[in-house]
């Protein structure tokens, strides 16, 4: 889900007008109400966020199976790290599936949604039913997809074989386990990409167009110059949230591959997973997972500092 | 005149263009689905050949009563359905109200607690896992529908979607009914919640759809068919039966339909809602 991490609408708060200093007795009643307001919300966010991030933290530094009592291992987990090949492997797969599914994901949703855009007539029913992958069970559609991808005769190489191409064996091939597993994901996502992308098309003025018409415009020279900079802040959103996903991807690869074959798949949190709720090495987990966390945030700190030089915001 | 006629031609072809492709790509992007649904009706000897054939040669409605018969899906349904139920109702209460002060009401350390909640949404749930399964074994949640529901029904998503809006709804509506001595709470019920009806109706269906979609807490956290969500009982399914897949796949039928209902008749919503969220390049 998620809704804007952008600066697209205004984030830092403060827009109240100081109204001439309204006297002390009165402001600390505001704070009193604010905080009953904001109570319930902080008490869950505090137990079952803020205390589990700490908390991820310690258990990072120690040697836990779940069952008995830890013991110290100050950095000796993420010492691990280094010599473990499946994390890298893991790392590997994992930057693999962003890398193509990523962009794939946003062309996709960006040709459908300016196809959908075109003003045509009763094309709602197409955006309808364009949007059910979207709201298809995760799991339920990897089984579906598993079953496409039958080596012999499922539907994809039967497709494949009217172009006389013999289709690979999908999910227990080095080669194309992974593209067999990005090309359901990608199908699976679009959806959430294109209506953000149909808002945001929506949106731009029409009269940009226009103008652009009467001064004798190509086409191609009006997205250029007026819908892919009007649309930049919704592709920001859409770009960073997808990779904000891609790095987390674990439903479709448990079910499609279960990590296979060998560690191809294994993405890393399929890895978390594995090292603690299998493996019950729950300090080793922990250690992978803080290193996912400063992956996220190194990528989404390099796409925000890109945002600045391309994304366009109009104000 | 001629021009004329000619330009509507071209419009007229465009258009002929632009719905036939449409409906080529709805018709692919739809396979998998049809297929779903297709195979759930086959006979056992057909979802099961080497050769898989699209379109069923016998049609066999009573898988449907057999999936529910080799696994407890109605169970497993109605605990999906008090899961995502359950965390979307939490999630939506609380995050308005919070949204309600981070927008509207002045405290100290307002941007500073606002800024910590912008900061875990980029955490990924993997990180606090662990911890959250510890915690609610500790406090003997395993397999509880509290243990279940609490740690995923209050999240920042929620309060940084609503207080978007909130910020985009005039103050003057407010300070109308402040001036006919309603308090804060009585302003917020009264004004903010109802004009806010699709920036929070936006937030529960997607949230009620992430939940629906959630494999990975229910996994750890579910042990029996108390608790067990459809989409950890779909593997289940698949393991006591080895690869029965006409049943398997009417097993996911049936958990798709619900979801599937539900996205039909609230995407109007949640596509206004996302307009007005402020994501339309304005």
């Amino acid at each position: 889900m998620a809704i804007s991490t952008t600066d697209t609408a205004p984030v830092t708060t403060a827009s109240a007008p100081a109204k001439q200093a309204p006297p002390p007795r009165w402001r600390s009643r505001e704070a009193l109400t604010a905080w009953l307001f904001i109570l319930p919300s902080l008490i869950g966010f505090l137990i079952f966020t803020a205390g589990p991030v700490v908390a991820a933290g310690v258990i990072s530094l120690l040697n836990w199976n779940l069952f008995s009592a830890p013991t110290w291992a100050g950095l000796h987990n993420f010492a691990r790290l280094g010599p473990d090949p499946t994390f890298w492997s893991a790392l590997g797969s994992t930057a693999y599936f962003t890398l193509v599914s990523v962009p794939l994901t946003i062309l996709v949703s960006l040709a459908l949604a300016l196809l959908l855009n075109q003003g045509v007539k009763r094309i709602a029913i197409f955006r309808s039913l364009l949007l059910l992958p979207y709201a298809t069970i995760t799991v339920a559609v990897a089984f579906v997809w598993i079953w496409l991808y039958i080596p012999h005769d499922g539907l994809v190489n039967a497709v494949l074989g009217w172009f006389g191409i013999n289709g690979p064996a999908w999910l227990i091939s080095d080669t194309w386990a992974m593209p067999a597993l990005i090309l359901m994901s990608v199908w699976k996502s679009f959806g959430f990409g294109m209506v953000v992308f149909l808002a945001g098309l929506q949106a731009i003025p029409q009269q940009l167009y226009e103008s652009a018409r009467v001064d004798g415009t190509s086409p191609w020279k009006s997205f250029r110059h007026i819908t892919l900079p009007m649309l930049s802040p919704a592709l920001f959103f859409v770009i960073v949230t997808s990779v904000i996903g891609s790095f987390q991807v674990f439903d479709q690869a448990l079910i499609m591959t279960n990590g296979g074959p060998g560690t191809r798949t294994t993405t890393l949190v399929m890895y978390i997973y594995r090292t603690g709720f299998e493996n019950y090495d729950q300090g080793y987990a922990a250690a992978q997972s803080l290193v996912l966390f400063a992956f996220i945030i190194l990528i989404t700190a390099a796409q925000f500092m890109f945002q600045r030089k391309l994304v366009h915001y109009d104000n | 005149m001629t021009t004329e006629t000619t330009a509507g031609t071209t419009a007229e072809l465009r258009r002929r263009l632009v719905v036939f492709t449409c409906f080529l790509v709805t018709a692919i992007t739809l396979v998998p689905v049809v297929m779903m649904v297709l195979v759930a009706f086959q006979s056992d000897g057909e979802s099961m050949a080497a050769k898989p054939s699209f379109w069923p040669t016998s049609w066999h409605p009573e898988n449907l009563a057999r999936a529910f018969e080799l696994v407890p899906l109605g169970k497993y349904l109605l605990n999906t359905i008090y899961f995502a139920a359950g965390t979307t109702l939490l999630e939506t209460a609380t995050a308005a109200l919070a949204a309600y002060a981070f927008a509207r009401l002045n405290f100290p350390g307002r941007s500073w607690l606002f800024g910590i909640y912008l900061a875990t949404l980029m955490i990924p749930s993997q990180v606090t896992l662990i911890p959250q399964f510890v915690l609610v074994a500790k406090l003997h949640g395993i397999d509880t529908w509290p243990g279940m529901i609490l740690p995923h029904a209050f999240t920042a998503i929620g309060v940084f979607l609503l207080r978007q809006f909130f910020l985009g709804i005039p103050r003057d509506y407010e300070e109308a009914a402040r001036l006919d001595g309603a308090n804060r709470w009585q302003a917020f019920v009264r004004v903010i919640v109802p004009l806010a009806v699709p920036a929070i109706a936006t937030l529960a269906v997607f949230k009620f759809i992430g939940q629906w979609n959630n494999l990975l807490w229910p996994l750890v956290i579910s042990n029996s068919d108390a608790t067990r969500t459809a989409s950890v009982g779909l593997q289940v399914f698949q393991d006591t039966n080895g690869t029965q897949w006409n049943l398997l796949l009417m097993a996911a039928t049936v958990t798709t339909v619900p979801l599937i209902v539900l996205f039909f008749l609230t995407q109007r919503w949640f596509v206004r809602g996302i307009t007005m969220s402020g994501l339309g390049g304005r």
